[in-house]
């Protein structure tokens, strides 16, 4: 089968590869119809994520139709799926808290050593996303082998909602619903989200429908600026206004009563702090570059709520743990527990609540996802989501 | 194995805290003791006959290539070995608490002499803890060398992989892999025994 394959930083092909195969019970094979290249993909493509290895498959955000179950799937041949990127076994003790992202069986016993070492316990196993989450394949490829298949895939009964209504159930729309979910918002909150990503742009959405009278949005791309103005936010645009001087006077002094950061360890911009993490980050005495996560720690208001979607992997230095401490702050963060949140949030898509393809600006056949990688990576204003079409022909 | 070892299996006090011996600062490192424990969502009864039988333990066991029952008390164990050298043991159940406890001893002349218990604790709603502690003797000659790489190049890894395995099985019904396919599958089992025999080369 064709395959996107990782080969190193900015180097990802479209090889051909081994099909993937029935290995357990209660395994199922999908074949792939759209498959999105995420923001966090893009921290593989930039070499920040560690445990990669030359040849790997990317993807975890992917949708298809079942072609082959195992002995144990409640899957059947032909129906269409969307996938989760947590793999979750549903039956550990995690899961029966619903915190599928922290399974505890997901995670291969040979490949959770590096995990166990970095964050003292494994995580869940995701699909396309290192060795330190299990080495699997992921979706964006012909076929994927989707472990636990009686558990995470949601079946979408009705073939008159296309793909590309129901692609972002597998990650970006639950984690820009928990990061709200996180925020704890209450009714006549204001709430800040750093970046305008799709997952900040989910998260604009979710904070409203929970209930925020006012949703400030911070970015630079204008582009993406101008998409949470239609879903009725305020902005701030980062190169043009300093962000903590803005929502002290937009908040009347008091500021933001919860706060999302939707950037995470790949920050933009030219501030003091991010310079040197870049430095840092280069000349490996440190791993992530964290300047959003400091600066919602200042703005948010005392007593305020701090939710974190944002994807982090290693250490940072300068977090502001006083101001963190002094003003009592409260932090909420994690992957996504996403088959939590597939059922509600698909009747939230089917009746009309959520727009998610507003979000995609290209659609490309598989064999240019290496394109759609660099084009996501170099021009995020134009990019705002890249969905790969394996059914696609190449022009 | 040595005396303190055994004593420590027994359970004996050495310290003054409530950490298990295995977590002491003061191990001597040439001691290869070690402990680990996994929390598992069954019932006790069910895991301790899952582990009273031998046999059933090839399946969570990477580096076990054979367990093969001789009567009630003893089985003969094979390791996977590379360039095909397979080196064996009588391993014999020394004590038994129904239910709750299992001590195991390798039979005189073993290339690998090991001994350990296994512990299954009633956890209520999270289900059983299972607390592993083993003990190897630094074996001789260079097959011996060999396997106790296999065995103790991390030990503990080795046993908490092996625990995760069994956790997987008793709670999923299946033993969790992320190979694409039956020949990925075998690649990282090769690559494993590979890195091995460079090392033995080295």
């Amino acid at each position: 089968m064709k395959a996107i394959t990782w080969h190193g930083k900015h180097d990802v092909r479209c090889e051909t590869v081994d099909d993937p195969e029935i290995l357990n019970p209660r395994d199922a094979i999908v074949r792939i119809t759209s498959t999105a290249i995420c923001g966090s993909d893009l921290h593989l493509y930039d070499a920040y994520i560690p445990s990669m290895k030359p040849g790997d498959v990317l993807g975890h955000e992917f949708m298809g139709v079942v072609e082959e179950v195992g002995p144990a799937s409640t899957l059947r041949k032909g129906q269409r799926v969307v996938v989760p990127f947590t793999i979750s076994c549903g039956q550990c003790y995690h899961c029966s808290k619903q915190q599928y992202s922290a399974c505890d069986n997901s995670n291969p016993a040979d490949e959770q050593d590096i995990a166990r070492e970095l964050y003292g316990y494994p995580m869940s196993g995701l699909f396309g996303y290192s060795h330190m989450t299990g080495g699997y394949s992921g979706g964006q490829a012909e076929y994927v082998r989707v472990p636990y298949s009686d558990v995470g895939p949601l079946v979408i009964p009705d073939d008159s909602i296309e793909d590309d209504k129901v692609l972002f159930l597998t990650d970006i729309l639950p984690t820009g619903w928990m990061g709200a979910e996180n925020a704890q918002i209450e009714p006549g909150d204001t709430v800040a989200v750093w970046g305008c990503g799709p997952v900040g742009l989910f998260a604009v959405q979710s904070a409203f429908l929970m209930g925020a009278e006012r949703v400030i949005a911070i970015d630079h791309f204008p582009h993406r600026l101008e998409l949470a103005k239609r879903f009725g936010a305020e902005c701030i645009n980062f190169e043009e206004s300093k962000v903590y001087e803005a929502l002290v006077d937009m908040t009347g002094g008091i500021g933001p009563d919860a706060s999302i950061d939707c950037v995470g360890l790949e920050a933009h911009g030219a501030f003091v702090d991010n310079i040197i993490d870049q430095i840092k980050v280069s000349t490996f005495l440190g791993t992530d570059r964290a300047h959003s996560i400091r600066q919602v720690i200042l703005a948010t208001r005392k007593g305020g709520r701090v939710s974190m979607p944002a994807v982090y992997g290693g250490f940072i230095d300068k977090f502001p743990l006083g101001a963190f401490m002094q003003k009592g702050l409260t932090l909420k963060t994690g992957q996504t527990h996403v088959q939590k949140y597939l059922r509600p949030l698909y009747t939230a898509i089917a009746e009309g609540k959520i727009d998610t393809t507003f979000l995609i600006s290209h659609r490309m056949p598989l064999d240019e996802g290496p394109d759609g990688y660099k084009l996501f990576h170099d021009k995020q204003n134009e990019y705002t989501k890249v969905v790969l079409k394996p059914g696609l022909m190449a022009a | 194995m040595s005396d303190s070892s055994a004593d420590a299996i027994a359970g004996e006090r050495l310290h003054h805290d409530d950490a298990p011996v295995t977590a002491s600062k003061e191990a001597r490192p040439s001691r290869s003791l070690s402990g680990e424990a996994v929390t598992i969502n069954r019932p006790a009864q069910e895991l301790y006959d899952f582990w009273r039988n031998p046999a059933n333990l090839v399946s969570v066991m990477e580096n076990i290539a054979a367990i093969e029952p001789i009567d009630g008390k003893r089985s003969r164990w094979t390791v996977k070995a590379p360039g095909g050298k397979g080196v064996t043991w009588e391993s014999v159940i020394t004590k038994e608490v129904p239910g709750r406890e299992i001590y195991w001893q390798s039979a005189e002349g073993a290339d690998i002499a090991n001994s350990g218990r296994i512990e299954f604790v009633d956890a209520g709603a999270r289900g059983t803890i299972v607390r592993a502690v083993i003990a190897y003797d630094p074996p001789g000659g260079t097959i011996g060398q060999l396997i106790a790489k296999l065995f103790q190049r991390e030990p503990r890894v080795q046993s908490r992989r092996d625990l995760h395995r069994f956790k997987q099985l008793m709670e999923t019904g299946e033993v969790t892999t992320s190979a694409r396919n039956q020949r990925e599958r075998q690649e990282r089992n090769d690559e494993q025994y590979a890195t091995l025999e460079r090392e033995q080369q080295a």
